[in-house]
């Protein structure tokens, strides 16, 4: 690698934006986040409920979702849902094919919340729930207060691991014509194909740099607030 | 069994509740579905010619099988691949040498958590670049490639969390007999971590046939690929994409239960805990260790 490849490459950085595009990926991420977190914690609770028709509503979806290509939904959002029901999220262009991008990312990833936290009611001991029981509190008493705070504390390190696959997965967004890390790498790739080795490791790089972290962060905290039994 | 421990076996009382609760949730859910109708049909998209050619064969023949074929072909060399890749660089994470043991470690850290898509543009414009190739095999190469390196990883992580959870006394018994630790690990501890891992492994197969989808965003002609194509050629893009999803969710149920019947019997064969979950991600399998 000689000084003149290396300048090359830092001369791209003034010409893209390579922030911005890893930016967007990370709102995509923590929006979707948030929304999966919300539907997730829903589909648990209903399929642990008591209530047959619930339960099996819960693992219809969870089971549709979670086989379904990440891809599909993304490109159903935006040719289905936009382009053939005329669902608009924003007036604004680019930022209507973001918020159905996050919308195709929250209701993929809800699926896998979902199962992550069900792990986590696994760790709550039967006793407590029995306790539970015993001291008179009905099923959704008894789930808000004893089982529920103790299963999401149980699911830190589950839930890390479906944090860090949405934020690999934010790229997909790509296939609904939002301007991310994906789509920009690509287009540098393209103007730029003497560095391209460069370019690919310093997005990949940047993937590192953002994912490890996360996993740290999680898993330290899945230690930090496990329940002491 | 944690839906079983929640409520009490019900009694009249509760399930007459529970009916009632039942026939409510089911209203709901049909209520849903019916406005969802309503609204696909007020613009127009229940019209039977829009579905009508999901009933044709040629439909199939020209468009979605071939693209399934594609599917199952680059799913299939990634698999295949993978096994390899996983066996060794999960082989390597094992070694005696640290050198061997750092070099595997960060190969598979990284690849794992390098995007699949970044991966697969990479290699679709690095390989079209080197003009060594077909350029009409080069998505396929760049799927296969991308789908390995990621799928591996898992692969070579799921060998080592495999030996790592064994059971102590089975190296211990091997080394008692003779055995030097590179034996011990090649006769005893690797084949015993296989199959306990074999319905993770199984499930992990899902993953790569959904991934392949990916393939749709570097002009490969994978199932997504041929269903899109057929929508926007015939104006009913909503109903293709609607059953290349019900392709994909019928064989990777199938997989997944598979798994699933695969971990139950499994268990009973090992020495080692079997899992039909998917591997943990990143860092976090360290929490295990």
């Amino acid at each position: 690698m000689d000084e003149g490849y290396l300048e090359k490459f830092l001369s791209l950085f003034d010409e893209y934006d390579v922030l911005a595009a890893f930016w967007v990926n990370i709102q995509l991420s923590l929006y979707a986040a948030v929304i999966a977190l919300v539907i997730g914690t829903v589909l648990a609770v209903m399929r642990i409920s008591p209530v047959p028709s619930l339960r099996w509503a819960g693992a219809t979806y969870v089971t549709l979702l979670r086989n379904t290509p990440l891809t599909i939904i993304i490109v159903f959002c935006v040719l289905g849902l936009w382009g053939q029901l005329g669902l608009t999220l924003s007036s604004d262009f680019q930022t209507n094919f973001f918020r159905l991008a996050v919308l195709g990312l929250a209701v993929y990833h809800a699926a896998f919340v979902c199962e992550a936290l069900r792990s986590g009611v696994n760790t709550v001991p039967v006793g407590q729930a029995e306790a539970a029981r015993a001291i008179g509190l009905g099923f959704w008493s008894a789930a808000r207060l004893v089982i529920l705070p103790q299963a999401f504390r149980g699911a830190v390190a589950p839930l890390g691991n479906v944090l860090i696959a949405l934020i690999k997965n934010s790229t997909v967004a790509a296939a609904g014509s939002v301007a991310e890390t994906s789509g920009l790498m690509r287009t540098m790739i393209e103007f730029r194909p003497d560095v391209i080795f460069a370019i690919f490791l310093t997005f990949a790089v940047g993937y590192v740099i953002i994912v490890v972290p996360v996993g740290l962060a999680t898993t330290s905290l899945s230690r930090r607030l496990a329940v002491a039994r | 069994m944690s839906e079983l421990v929640l409520f009490d076996v019900p009694g009249p009382r509760t399930r007459r509740r529970m009916a009632v609760v039942n026939v409510l949730a089911v209203l709901a859910v049909a209520a849903l579905g019916a406005w969802a109708l309503v609204l696909l049909d007020r613009k127009g998209q229940l019209a039977a010619d829009l579905w009508q050619p999901f009933l044709a064969s040629s439909t199939w023949v020209d468009y979605l099988l071939p693209g399934l074929r594609d599917t199952l072909r680059a799913a299939g060399l990634a698999i295949v691949a993978s096994a390899v890749f996983g066996l060794v660089f999960g082989l390597g994470r094992l070694s005696g040498s640290r050198v061997v043991r750092w070099l595997s470690g960060t190969v598979v850290e990284f690849f794992r958590a390098v995007p699949v898509l970044l991966m697969m543009i990479f290699f679709y414009q690095g390989i079209s670049q080197l003009r060594v190739v077909e350029p009409r095999d080069v998505p396929l190469l760049a799927v296969v490639l991308a789908l390995t390196l990621y799928n591996g990883s898992v692969f070579a992580e799921l060998v080592r969390s495999g030996v790592h959870n064994l059971p102590r006394g089975q190296r211990e018994a091997a080394l008692a007999v003779g055995l030097r630790p590179a034996q011990s690990l090649r006769l005893v501890e690797v084949p015993q971590a296989l199959i306990a891992m074999l319905p993770a492994l199984a499930s992990q197969l899902v993953v790569i046939l959904k991934d392949t989808a990916l393939g749709a965003i570097i002009t490969y002609p994978e199932l997504l690929d041929a269903s899109r194509r057929f929508g926007s050629g015939n104006g009913n893009i909503l109903q293709s994409l609607l059953v290349a999803a019900l392709v994909f969710i019928v064989i990777n149920y199938a997989l997944t239960s598979f798994a699933q019947r695969l971990a139950s019997q499994v268990g009973r064969h090992t020495a080692g805990a079997a899992k039909a979950e998917a591997p943990p991600l990143v860092v976090a399998a360290r929490a295990d260790r």
